[in-house]
């Protein structure tokens, strides 16, 4: 079977639905996270693969802007858990309601 | 490589900047620095080191704004300034600043920083004031006579067609700053009061303005991407700064998560897209669309589609407000006045640049998306409003029907429905800051008496709290006479011309479903009892309008209501701001 570019597409399709799948079945803050950054690179996945197929370097330059944001936003997401923790330990998404919705 | 995708990909010509273009950015950073690095050293000196610094702030602001404006404006830098020097008139005003300042922080006691964070807005205001009137407005030499309508110059390239200022963008940085200046004022005194005293939340908010900024004025949809991140992440931090209280960190965990999902999305959106049509470049990509027919277009379908749900997160469209009750109620009242006005002004300037703007060739495809949208959101934001009991969780829905408002702008996808998706949000952002900055008093310490009855008899204690409250809420409802009225009537006007009518309907039943809402805090604010009866009306606490927040009350008041009889200079500024969009045609 040959690999085309095309099996690197549904690769990133497969990884951004278990990312997003992940993110809303799963309830640790932490597995969310990386759940985001599977969902990122997912992204990433598909901008190379489609800045391939088009011959074209703008994809590949996204990818780095993608991956400064994903750092940037697990960063913040961490100090935040960081934050919660101090106050109640072992905190998962469903002890974290004290609003409701 | 295919040969329309040839076509399309030109020589590469060096990006124009523009130091002016890029002089609000400049602006915001510069003063988010310098906040710092003042804090650091005031820290050190003694207190009446930090008062002179604050009264220094304000002639300051003045100057700088005066040098920035004739740096950004003239053909020649600095023409204007040489000019003003040595007139009269200047050195009165400059006198009464002077004065004006001096008086407002001697006697009434407003932190440095807020006022330092007010006055970077205002210059940064100053040079999109100046871009406005010297690059926007001025391309038709005065001796032709009167400028023909929708005549305009051309954006100015910030850096190169990657982030411009076209009157459009301008307008939208121009509501945002506002924000910050007005916010920056109410955030003073409720930071003391929550004893979270400090720069941050202050360095945060010019930071996720100048986020903002980017998002508006962007032409690619990476900068866009970067605008919209250094936005939201900004206000997640803001949103859970209150780190004593709970509520506030859980609200910034539940806005950080679904905000980094809806960006996902949004970016696995934009990479269809580039897929689909070999570019990420808004102009380029829209030239693609108008000029060539994609036969297999499920990719651009789906790309169009995930854009969709992510902006629609950011805006809080129905189905994806859940997060919007639950970060509003527990957010600092402050940073949800920021989040309402600025985030949501910022989210519908991508929403407009990437759909109304881009994808017009394709809006047979994505209005009726857009428009099932605004009917989601405008109904199930007024009725399940009416439930609450927590008047910022009211609001919260409230917000989610105005955002269904502007959606059915959206929908248009004219000029006249953008212009009116302009004036919403800026009459919206100023109504939206009032009401919060009224609940940001009322509240108390801890953010905790925000429930409907704690309002209640609030015109006994306070009167002209409650008057300003009134104002704002039959303003958000739509009462003739104030902004409100007038942004509606123009939404609805811009959807009956492109023929929407069920659109115009169901915005119009869900006015009047609001309208009671607005109704039921007001009367609760001038009929209802305070419930405890054991307290004595001389014990119970009277809420305290600082005057920073109550200077930012009464500016946003003076908006609504000034506008709102007089709605013409807005109604221009909307209008004028639009034609470079549409300089390619539209619906």
């Amino acid at each position: 079977m040959e690999l085309t570019n095309d099996w690197y597409l549904v690769l990133s399709v497969a990884m951004f639905v278990i990312g997003a799948v992940g993110l809303l079945v799963r309830r640790n803050p932490l597995v969310m996270f990386m759940c985001v950054e599977l969902m990122l690179n997912a992204v990433n996945v598909s901008f190379v693969a489609l800045g391939t197929e088009l011959n074209d370097v703008s994809g590949q330059i996204a990818v780095f802007f993608v991956l400064v944001v994903a750092a940037v936003e697990v960063v913040v997401g961490l100090a935040l858990v960081v934050a919660i923790n101090r106050r109640r330990a072992d905190a998962t998404a469903d002890d974290i309601s004290v609003l409701r919705g | 490589m295919p040969a329309q995708l040839a076509q399309i990909s030109q020589p590469v010509t060096p990006p124009q900047y523009s130091l002016a273009g890029l002089s609000p950015l400049i602006i915001l950073a510069v003063g988010a620095f310098l906040l710092i690095m003042f804090r650091s050293v005031i820290k050190r000196l003694p207190a009446t080191a930090e008062r002179f610094a604050t009264i220094a702030v304000g002639p300051t602001t003045v100057v700088a704004a005066w040098i920035v404006g004739g740096l950004v404006g003239d053909e020649m830098p600095l023409a204007n300034v040489r000019a003003d020097i040595g007139t009269l008139w200047f050195a009165v005003l400059f006198a009464l600043v002077l004065v004006v300042a001096a008086l407002f922080v001697g006697t009434m006691r407003v932190g440095f920083d807020a006022i330092f964070t007010s006055g970077t807005g205002l210059v940064a205001l100053a040079a999109i004031a100046e871009l406005w009137n010297d690059h926007h407005r001025a391309t038709w030499p005065a001796e032709f006579g009167e400028r023909p309508v929708g005549l305009l110059g051309n954006p100015v390239r910030a850096i190169g067609d990657q982030f411009s200022f076209d009157g459009f963008s301008l307008v939208i940085a121009g509501v945002i700053l506002s924000a910050v200046v007005l916010c920056a004022l109410l955030l003073d005194e409720y930071l003391r009061r929550e004893r979270i005293d400090g720069p941050e939340m202050y360095v945060l908010m010019m930071l996720s303005a100048a986020g903002g900024v980017v998002m508006a004025g962007a032409g690619d949809l990476i900068v866009l991407f970067l605008g919209l991140e250094t936005l939201s992440i900004s206000v997640y931090i803001m949103a859970a700064l209150h780190v004593r209280r709970s509520e506030s960190l859980e609200a910034g965990l539940k806005y950080f998560v679904l905000g980094a999902f809806s960006s996902a999305f949004l970016l696995y959106g934009m990479a269809l897209v580039y897929g689909a049509t070999g570019s990420l470049n808004l102009h380029e990509i829209r030239l693609y669309l108008a000029s060539v027919v994609i036969l297999k277009d499920a990719m651009l379908l789906a790309g169009l589609a995930m854009m969709l749900v992510g902006l629609g997160f950011k805006v809080a469209a129905v189905p994806f407000h859940t997060w919007t009750p639950d970060v509003y109620q527990g957010a600092p009242t402050p940073v949800v006045a920021f989040m309402a006005s600025a985030v949501k002004a910022a989210g519908f300037a991508a929403l407009v640049r990437v759909f109304v703007v881009t994808f017009l060739p394709y809006w047979p495809d994505w209005t009726p998306a857009v428009a099932v949208l605004a009917m989601l959101t405008l109904l199930v934001g007024a009725v399940l409003a009416i439930v609450q009991r927590d008047v910022k969780r009211m609001l919260a829905y409230s917000s989610i029907s105005h955002a269904g408002f502007i959606l059915v702008g959206v929908e248009a996808a004219s000029a006249r429905g953008t212009a009116a998706v302009v004036f919403y949000v800026a009459a919206y952002a100023f109504m939206v800051i009032g009401t919060f900055g009224v609940l940001t008093v009322v509240s108390g310490p801890g953010d905790r008496k925000t429930n409907l009855d704690d309002l209640d008899g609030l015109a006994a204690r306070r009167p002209a709290l409650a008057l300003a409250l009134t104002i704002f809420l039959l303003a958000q409802a739509g009462v003739p006479l104030t902004t409100g009225f007038v942004a509606k009537f123009e939404i609805i006007g811009a959807a009956v011309e492109v023929r929407s009518f069920w659109l115009a309907v169901v915005a119009m039943v869900s006015a009047v479903v609001s309208a009671f809402l607005y109704l039921r805090i007001v009367l609760s604010v001038y009929l209802g009892s305070p419930a405890d009866d054991s307290e004595s009306s001389d014990d119970a606490p009277v809420e305290r309008v600082h005057p920073a927040a109550g200077l930012a009350i009464g500016i946003a008041l003076a908006v609504t209501i000034g506008f709102g009889l007089i709605p013409g200079p807005i109604d221009e500024l909307a209008t004028e701001a639009i034609p470079q969009l549409f300089a390619a045609g539209q619906r």
